[in-house]
């Protein structure tokens, strides 16, 4: 369809992961550098597993990439998959204009066949 | 001449498309509530629409299918919630399954259509569309914007590039 760059279920599950105040802010955590998950968890009022948990939501995503250092999970944000998120709102914005411009193009039309 | 804009404003999360155009409110009414002039102007070029049920009454489902470039044909629906022509139009806009039923996975959005007149003749008109999932999309961009943010959007794809 429009966005032809994502499957329906990679968009749905883009969504879904992003449908969540701490999983954003893990995402804006994670994107300019890697943070372990333990070191993640002590920024919110929940539980390490509650945290392990949104983290993988955001791996099947795609949005975080996990690996495992030492003994540690460490997070880090993919860049690729932000990337695709902020083509998707620019796609929505480039289909609105053409849109626009067409519905232009059809009232041109009456001006120049209406005197007639 | 069109001018057309495109807003997204990440406080409100919602898209704004303005437009200005030299014709009536009543004549700008019409590329919406003609099934036939909305299918000029809704799917893309490589994506014409047909609508098949087209009503514009509150209550109603307006329904149409797009044909892709390899025969595909993704179904969409609008539920009509407010009609106030020429003035205003409020749908809930999404995508449906094979047999029209809305598809819950997929994004959908409401998008309120109004046309106002414009001083010395022709209107404004202005779609808003308000995301019930895309929204989290804007707010990650808006992330990009917020003070103490280390990386800006824009930051992001210069380090992709490099």
């Amino acid at each position: 369809m429009v966005v032809d760059q994502l499957s329906d279920a990679e968009v749905d599950r883009l969504f879904h992961a992003l449908a969540d105040a701490t999983r954003r802010d893990i995402v804006r955590r994670t994107v300019d550098g890697e943070h372990s998950v333990s070191g993640l968890a002590r920024h919110y009022p929940i539980s390490l597993t509650a945290v392990q948990k949104h983290v993988a939501v955001l791996e099947e995503a795609g949005l975080v990439l996990k690996h495992r250092h030492g003994r540690e999970q460490r997070v880090i944000g993919n860049h690729d998959a932000l990337r695709r998120a902020q083509q998707l709102l620019d796609e929505l914005d480039s289909l609105w204009r053409g849109r626009l411009d067409r519905m232009g193009a059809l009232l041109d039309e009456d001006s120049r066949g209406g005197t007639t | 001449m069109t001018v057309t804009h495109v807003a997204k404003d990440t406080e409100r999360l919602t898209m704004t498309m303005t437009a200005e155009y030299d014709v009536a409110a009543e004549r700008a009414w019409q590329l919406w509530d003609d099934p036939r002039q909305l299918e000029r102007w809704w799917g893309p070029p490589t994506y014409p629409a047909t609508f098949v049920d087209h009503d514009l009454r509150p209550g109603a489902r307006v329904t149409y299918f797009m044909t892709g470039p390899s025969g595909d044909q993704p179904r969409g629906f609008w539920d009509v919630q407010e009609v106030e022509p020429p003035r205003r139009l409020v749908v809930q806009d999404g995508f449906a399954d094979e047999t029209w039923a809305p598809l819950d996975a997929m994004p959908s959005n409401r998008m309120v259509l109004e046309i106002a007149d414009r001083e010395g003749g022709g209107v404004v008109m202005t779609v808003t569309s308000t995301f019930a999932s895309l929204e989290t999309m804007e707010q990650l961009v808006a992330m990009g914007m917020e003070e103490g943010m280390t990386l800006a959007m824009g930051q992001i794809d210069a380090i992709l590039a490099e």
